[in-house]
């Protein structure tokens, strides 16, 4: 390699600062372009249509009835018992996932955290479910208590108990599926927040005579209050648009529709673009409610605790 | 605490991770086992199949459901994958290395996209891509999953790259190296790492979507192995679809058990890239 004076980069040439600096902002959004207008294209776009949508009376097979109808659709949704049975199927769904999650997503975030023996295999192993596909381990599960494959019943001498039958018995397995495949995410953020929490405060508490369950309740859950909220918080999203688990185990049968089945159902089977758009965006707004409570209420920091 | 050598921590160091494998691995195993039981002893109601056999992955392999689905799952994810990544490194790349306003509202939409409830759009998608002939297309899929993997494929990699010491292109270049040889000699080693996360992340992203893949397609032209399964039926329509099912939820993880079992750390790493200070 010759060194050569004259190849110098273009920082050495004098150019007035303001120049830069509205070069390097037209870079800066020239290069962000793309990934802008992609996540806009199919997000936005649609959304604002499915807001334009849910103010006719529009069904596919019948386009030419499509009729303005103002809110109509919302006062159809809103006032429909089997809109209200699935919020309550959803939350009920969430809020048991979520809360089974964060106990058992700690526990194994400990678990890895001060596993000596075996520490690879164990952190190998538990993205295992993460990768998995939904609707696999939706099939596993279902199969595993299904009457005639399912060794469930079987092991636990339930003989012919039809756990797809009812509904709080399918919205267990339900939920189970879900707890197996999400758990692993759950632990691995909280697992990346037990590492922040200082060795030395931890010593200090041991030292100063704190029991396991003292340095556990005063030391390290305060300190990693922030992985908590926003694991829960992705989680309780992720959760709230349940879908791919309802739809292989009972296709929303005994009472298991939920939000995301009920959009979906109305929109793509029934073709009722008009009052399925209503749904839609009645999942959007009540999906943008929960952050808001998160993010206001409850004070999650996501600016500075996800990147910055 | 470990030295002390009680019941309990011996409990802790043993029986935890044990514990935490058995989980992660049991609904694995059982859909193995399923997948080798054959036709007469699919309903043992035992975990372990009474005789082994290939029969069902042979069924699946004649499936041209399966086959069509599995090659429109490969490439669909795969292009998906390679788009976003683009993508998502340029843009993470002028908001590391850049200065310039809009830069946190990117950020944030970002955000606010990977909590979207995908559901809430496929109606709208599927009269969209209706009227532009995109249903039923692999570019139907294509541009959803690229939307939805990009915010994550951002933060990871826009964290990633505030790492990277780029003080070492201008060294380079003051060596004698030209621009290009700096990006390419010095820049893409240093980055290529975290590029890969993001694209394994985005992958599995592509690779296990429900939602599109049974909204937008209506046929074999493009419809994903997660939808197609959803459809499967097993070799004719009077057979139990239980053991084909099985076997074709095998052949489509064990690429995913490849990935994670080869990159298992830069996968920690992506998935909570960022989800901490630092």
């Amino acid at each position: 390699m010759t060194a050569t004076t004259t190849a110098a980069p273009a920082v050495g040439i004098p150019v007035p600062v303001s120049e830069r600096a509205r070069n390097e902002k037209r870079l800066g959004w020239k290069l962000t372009a793309p990934a802008v207008i992609v996540m806009l294209a199919v997000t936005a776009y649609p959304m604002l249509n499915a807001l334009w949508l849910s103010l006719f009376s529009y069904r596919l097979t019948d386009p030419a009835a499509r009729e303005f109808i103002g809110l109509r659709n919302y006062g159809v949704v809103l006032s429909d018992a089997l809109w209200w049975q699935t919020v309550v199927t959803t939350v009920i769904i969430t809020v048991v996932t979520v809360a089974v999650e964060l106990v058992i997503g700690f526990a194994f975030a400990m678990v890895m955290h001060r596993v000596v023996f075996g520490r690879k295999v164990v952190r190998t192993s538990i993205l295992i479910p993460y990768g998995i596909i939904t609707v696999v381990s939706a099939f596993a599960w279902k199969y595993a208590f299904a009457l005639d494959s399912g060794f469930v019943n079987n092991w636990f001498g339930l003989g012919d108990f039809a756990w797809f039958g009812e509904r709080w018995s399918s919205i267990v397995v339900i939920c189970m599926s879900e707890i197996w495949k999400t758990t692993p995410f759950m632990s691995l953020l909280l697992l990346a927040g037990l590492a922040q929490v200082p060795e030395v405060l931890q010593e200090a508490a041991a030292v100063d005579g704190a029991t396991w369950r003292q340095r556990l309740t005063r030391v390290t859950l305060p300190n990693m209050k922030g992985a908590i909220m926003v694991a829960v918080l992705f989680r309780t999203l992720d959760a709230y648009r349940l879908f791919d688990n309802v739809f292989i185990m009972t296709a929303g049968a005994q009472k298991t529709e939920t939000v995301s089945f009920l959009a979906y159902r109305q929109m793509i089977s029934r073709t009722a673009l008009g009052l399925g758009s209503a749904v839609s965006v009645l999942l959007f707004l009540s999906v943008v409610a929960i952050a808001a409570v998160f993010i206001k209420g409850f004070k999650v920091d996501l600016s500075s605790v996800r990147g910055r | 605490m470990n030295k002390q050598g009680t019941f309990r921590s011996r409990l802790g160091t043993y029986g935890g991770p044990v514990l935490v494998i058995l989980w992660t691995l049991f609904p694995v195993i059982w859909i193995l086992s399923l997948s080798f039981k054959p036709e007469s002893g699919i309903n043992n109601q035992k975990f372990l199949p009474d005789s082994f056999t290939l029969e069902n992955y042979r069924t699946v392999f004649k499936t041209p459901l399966f086959t069509s689905a599995l090659r429109n799952s490969i490439f669909i994810s795969l292009i998906a994958t390679v788009l976003s990544v683009m993508i998502a490194t340029v843009a993470a790349y002028a908001i590391a290395r850049l200065d310039f306003p809009g830069k946190k509202l990117i950020l944030s939409l970002a955000l606010a996209i990977a909590m979207f409830p995908a559901v809430s759009l496929v109606g709208p998608l599927f009269d969209i891509w209706r009227s532009i002939g995109l249903y039923d297309t692999w570019l139907g899929l294509i541009i959803p999953y690229m939307s939805f993997t990009l915010p994550l494929s951002i933060w990871t990699l826009s964290a990633f790259f505030r790492e990277i010491p780029w003080e070492m292109e201008q060294a380079a270049q003051i060596d004698g190296a030209t621009p290009w040889q700096a990006f390419r000699k010095v820049i893409v080693p240093l980055a290529a790492p975290g590029v890969f996360t993001a694209a394994i992340l985005a992958f599995f992203f592509a690779w296990n979507d429900f939602v599109f893949g049974i909204s937008l397609t209506s046929t074999d032209a493009a419809r994903p192995v997660p939808a197609a399964l959803a459809f499967f039926t097993g070799a004719s329509q009077f057979q139990r679809p239980a053991a084909a099912i099985s076997a074709a939820a095998v052949v489509v993880t064990i690429p995913v058990v490849i990935l994670v079992l080869l990159f298992q750390r830069r996968i920690v790493a992506g998935l909570t890239a960022g989800a901490v200070k630092g």
